[in-house]
């Protein structure tokens, strides 16, 4: 037993060394060199989930259900391993928008709505007020304990009268503390770093004396961890808490408690708090991503133990289990290690009550008191410059109303169920958040409704299937209902909804409350598209990784408004230095040097609701600042043009390097295309070329035979003849020269006149050869023809087939050796197709000229006898054989003479033509 | 990271934490026999936790560098 | 001493053209088909001049042109180009090569023989 003045005066030196930390904390925010501002402060903070119905209730839930406790602290082990997902967007979310609390996340996120927010209030302040309680209860039975004011079975016993009894003062001096501490100031991004060094203190605290306790009862009281799980196991009770059936429980049950401690570590306003409010840097998180999870761990490891000592030293059914950790080291006569826990206690009880407190004082101050003041048409109006004291006073105000409530629930429930049982019921809770957080969070559909009927009809199932049955098990309500259901209808039996058996009643609770919200927030949901203003928030919740990428939060505002309407309305609630401080930052951003030269755009609009969001939550500033400024309201349709604009100006920019990279590629081409344009340029320089050669060629002879002629009468007359003949030949050549040169010309720019008739090739292919005999017969060379009967009628021009033919058979009548020359010349037709090959015995073509005999001034053969000729008899050929769908080509190897061919495509029903005109003939 | 190998990771780590702390795999240990002297389901429990959070920290402190 | 002239062209026309001034004006003529041909012919005869035309089977005139200044022993032999391709690249190209004259096809008659004259009298 220790005298109460001792442990009074060291509770009171321990909240005066958590005000020197929180002190110390705050004076270095403000110094700029934070404390908290590293990993493992944050991560120590988060472990403020360790309250006392962890330091207390997990020996007592291990006293009676073995590894039970245990899903309380491997959910948010898992839940953590997913925060890189979950809770960075969250900060994030937070950060970008100034979000301070659940309920203003979630206003926020459907439309800013100011009823949502203030479900969300009711709703915390419901699920957790007991939960304040508790801790108020466990400080007040601990003290109690400490002091000897105890039954046999160490229940601790109240001072009878409310003002004697110190839990009162303990309420009081921590209301004090989390005002100080809490709202020492409004800040804009309602951070408290004194408060959260305070709380990672008290985390160390709770930890050193919980292991302390341990260690004493496992290697003190017992010889180690073998020696405790020994003796239970030689007691058939004991050894029934070793498995998950001995201690009663499910399978279904292990999962719904682990899932309720996973959302729980997110969703429990205190958890918001520490996790995302007081969040300084989002890479903490990843240390606390293992460093919490290994928290929860190392405070675990000898509740068992602890558990086991207890049962197994005074007997089961003697002590309460939840005072273990107090009277295992009392009862042995370690005061100061009792005392040791107590501290260790009262540490986890005042971490939990402040930082429940302080979100909640948010919650009521934000989304239930403003939303009421801002209904008063003359609070609107009023002409008061600053606000910030009033605001303040609500905090304040809220916080001690929070922790009076918590006082009289501890006062009025004393031992009651409904208190012992409340941190569950509290998990359960908060716990329906979770649809409209995270549904709001990764889905675009939800709408205020959805997310209102959701929180509604979760509440409501929470209540009736945990809250109320928790009242009647208190004794405050008749239990009559718990039994037959309400008005005796057995399948409203709260704790058999439906009939459903078989789940314990937390998983119960859970499985229907969990439904009807999903459900509801789902299914309201779709009944209609989100509004305007949900549709844009929807955008900048869900994207908010993605923001610069896509539409601006400012880009969903139209309107006017004024600076001198804008910085007094901020400076009301947040003082006016600290306005103009953030204005001008803001002026400087934008390299304005002076605030009035500011626009007021819709990014100042942006900027101001913003700033008032984080003081007086999103909803109220919304109706601020629309109070001052002339907006026009966005319907669906525009804030979806908004949203196509941004989708639009990054397919915009999409296209943008698609442009330059199909600039890119057109720059190619043209390029490619003007190396070709000069190809063909320098080609045609060439021809040119080619053709002023060819021409003076034959020019050069004429005048200088001509010039001979007329210079010298002397030269004898059959010189004058010679060279006349010469002259003349020459000429000839230079006609046939220009000729074809036009000719091609005319065929290649597609001038060329085409007279088309119907020819028999047998014939033309006849004529040609009459023609060219007299040529064969000077060069002593046989001509061989080879036509069949009748070949189908051709539609072509007849005198171009001519010329075809005529430059063929001259061009094998040059090349054939003199006097033995042998010229086969043969028709044939098949496959739609007729076809002419003429072969000489020539000296052939080698296979480099091959392809290029068909090029203009290309002649083939030794030049040196190259007989007479314009190098465009062949190419003119090609030419002609094409324009009519044809081909033309040479087949030779040198030495056994070439073989020129050409097909020709005859026109459909050209066969029956061919058979009509056979009959004629015949 | 968020997207990266390590979110990944995680999000592996997440599933097998939650297959191991869960029927069918919790039933293999929940039996009354002891490990080390120590009760079956009690070592197992802490030490897959253990596991886990050490996995964990690997992940995301190699993630750090 | 007769001058030797060796004529090199592959038009037939020209050759027997050239070859009447050239033999009117009382030169000693010989003649080249193609410009391996007048290489050969160059160096076994060692003409005081070539008339040479530049588009050749097998070795153009340029070639020929090239090959003959860079010999020192036929640092004697004069060549007076003759092309039917008047572009002054053509022009340039030819002087470059070391030809000592160019004229256009088609030439006067008189012109070409005040050349031939001139460039052979020059020492």
């Amino acid at each position: 037993m220790l005298s109460g003045g001792l442990i009074v005066s060291v509770s009171f030196a321990y909240l005066l060394l958590l005000f020197a930390v929180a002190y110390f904390g705050d004076r270095r925010a403000d110094q700029g060199r934070s404390i908290i501002a590293n990993p493992w402060t944050y991560a120590l903070s988060l472990a403020v989930y360790c309250t006392a119905w962890t330091y207390f209730g997990s020996v007592g839930r291990a006293a009676s259900g073995g590894v039970w406790f245990l899903p309380i602290y491997l959910g948010p082990t898992l839940g953590f391993a997913l925060s890189w997902l979950v809770i960075l967007k969250m900060i994030r979310i937070a950060k970008t928008y100034r979000i301070t609390s659940i309920a203003d996340f979630i206003a926020s996120r459907y439309g800013k709505s100011h009823l949502l927010g203030g479900l969300v209030s009711i709703i915390a302040v419901v699920g957790t007020v007991p939960y304040i309680a508790l801790q108020l209860k466990a400080i007040s039975s601990g003290y109690a304990l400490l002091i000897g004011e105890h039954d046999a079975a160490y229940r601790s016993i109240h001072a009878g009268s409310w003002l004697q009894d110190s839990t009162l003062y303990i309420a009081l001096l921590l209301a004090v503390f989390t005002v100080l501490f809490g709202t020492r100031h409004l800040d804009a991004t309602e951070r408290h770093e004194g408060m959260v060094a305070a709380i990672a203190f008290e985390s160390v605290v709770k930890l050193v004396a919980f292991l302390a306790v341990g260690l004493f009862v496992t290697y003190g009281l017992f010889d180690g961890f073998g020696d405790i799980f020994a003796r239970a196991y030689a007691d058939a009770d004991l050894a029934g808490l070793f498995t998950l059936d001995g201690a009663g429980g499910s399978y279904g049950g292990w999962f719904a408690l682990t899932l309720l401690a996973m959302l729980s570590v997110i969703f429990l306003p205190r958890q918001f708090q520490v996790t995302v409010v007081e969040n300084v840097n989002e890479q903490h998180l990843r240390r606390a991503t293992w460093l919490f999870p290994a928290y929860l761990l190392a405070i675990n490891v000898f509740v068992l133990p602890i558990a086991l000592g207890g049962l197994l030293l005074f007997g089961q059914g003697a002590v309460d289990p939840d005072t273990f950790v107090l009277t295992l080291p009392l009862v042995h006569g370690q005061k100061w290690l009792a005392l040791l826990a107590f501290v260790g206690g009262l540490s986890a009880s005042t971490g939990m009550v402040i930082v429940e407190t302080i979100a909640l004082s948010t919650m009521v101050c934000n989304d239930l008191v403003m939303p009421l003041l801002l209904r008063l048409s003359r609070f609107k109006q009023a002409a008061s410059p600053d606000l910030t004291g009033l605001l303040l006073a609500i905090r304040r105000g809220a916080i001690l109303l929070v922790l009076l409530l918590g006082y009289v629930y501890f006062r009025l429930a004393g031992e009651a169920y409904a208190l012992v049982a409340i941190g569950l019921i509290s998990f359960a809770a908060v716990a329906q958040f979770a649809p409209a957080m995270l549904g709001g969070m990764y889905w675009r559909g939800g709408t205020r409704e959805g997310a209102l009927a959701g929180l509604a009809g979760g509440f409501l199932l929470w209540t009736y299937t945990l809250l109320l049955p928790s009242f009647a098990k208190s004794g405050w309500l008749d239990p009559a209902f718990l039994e037959h259901g309400l008005f005796g209808l057995a399948w409203l039996k709260p704790e058999q909804l439906f009939g459903l058996q078989g789940l314990d009643n937390i998983s119960h609770a859970l499985f229907w409350s969990m439904a009807a919200n999903i459900g509801c927030y789902v299914l309201v949901s779709v009944l209609r598209s989100p509004t305007g203003q949900e549709a844009s928030q929807a955008t900048l919740f869900v994207d908010v990784f993605r923001r610069g990428q896509t539409a601006m939060p400012a880009s969903f505002w139209r309107g006017s408004a004024e600076v001198s309407d804008l910085l007094p309305l901020v400076a009301r609630f947040l003082g006016t230095r600290r306005a103009m401080d953030a204005f001008n930052d803001y002026a400087r951003t934008r390299g304005v040097a002076h605030v009035q030269e500011l626009k007021a755009d819709a990014g100042l609009v942006h900027f101001a609701e913003t700033l008032l969001a984080g003081a007086i939550g999103s909803a109220s500033a919304r109706v601020m600042v629309s109070s001052v400024v002339q907006e026009e309201p966005l319907g669906l349709d525009e804030v979806m043009n908004i949203l196509d604009e941004a989708s639009q100006v990054r397919a915009y920019s999409h296209q943008l390097e698609e442009k330059s990279r199909a600039l890119q590629a057109a720059t190619d081409e043209l390029r490619r295309a003007n190396e070709q344009l000069k190809e063909l340029d320098r080609l045609k320089d060439d021809f040119m070329s080619s053709v002023t050669h060819e021409l003076r060629t034959p020019l050069t002879s004429i005048r200088a035979f001509s010039e001979m002629l007329h210079d010298d009468p002397r030269i004898d007359l059959a010189e004058r003849t010679r060279f006349l003949g010469i002259i003349v030949s020459e000429t000839a050549r230079l006609t046939r020269l220009v000729n074809q040169v036009l000719d091609m010309a005319k065929i290649e720019s597609g001038h060329a006149e085409w007279h088309n008739t119907d020819i028999d090739m047998r014939q033309l292919v006849e004529h040609a050869v009459g023609t060219t005999a007299q040529l064969f017969r000077d060069r002593g060379a046989a001509v061989e023809l080879s036509l069949p009967d009748a070949v189908p009628l051709l539609r072509a021009d007849h005198d171009r087939m001519v010329q075809v033919m005529l430059n063929l058979l001259s061009n094998a009548a040059k090349f054939v050796p003199a006097g033995e020359g042998r010229v086969k010349v043969a028709l044939t037709h098949g496959g739609g197709e007729l076809r002419v090959d003429v072969a000489d015995n020539g000296p052939g073509i080698p296979p480099e000229s091959a392809a290029v005999i068909f090029e203009k001034f290309r002649q083939g053969g030794d030049q040196r006898s190259r007989p007479q000729g314009t190098g465009l008899g062949l190419p003119i050929s090609k030419q002609i054989v094409e324009h009519f769908g044809g081909r033309l080509w040479v087949t030779s190897s040198p030495g056994e003479g070439a073989t020129f061919s050409f097909v020709l495509p005859l026109a459909e029903g050209a066969a029956e033509s061919a058979a009509a005109a056979h009959n004629e003939i015949e | 990271m968020r997207r990266g190998l390590a979110g990944q990771r995680l999000v592996a780590a997440f599933l097998a934490g939650t297959l191991l702390f869960n029927y069918p795999v919790l039933s293999l240990f929940d039996r009354l026999e002891t490990a080390f002297g120590l009760p079956l389901l009690y070592v197992y429990v802490f030490a897959a936790w253990a596991v886990l959070i050490a996995l964990i920290a690997w992940v995301v402190e190699r993630g750090a560098r | 001493m007769t001058k030797k002239i060796l004529i090199v062209d592959d038009e037939q026309n020209i050759v027997i053209s050239l070859e009447f001034l050239m033999k009117r004006e009382g030169y000693e003529v010989s003649i080249a088909g193609d410009g391996e041909e007048a290489v050969a012919r160059i160096r076994r005869e060692e003409p005081d001049l070539v008339l040479l035309d530049v588009m050749m089977p097998r070795k153009s005139g340029f070639e020929v042109c090239q090959e003959i200044k860079s010999d020192p022993a036929l640092k004697a032999v004069r060549i007076l180009m003759l092309t039917a391709k008047g572009r002054d690249t053509e022009v340039a190209k030819g002087l470059a090569m070391g030809a000592d004259a160019y004229m256009t096809k088609p030439f006067s008659t008189k012109e070409l023989v005040e050349k031939v004259r001139a460039m052979l009298s020059e020492r």
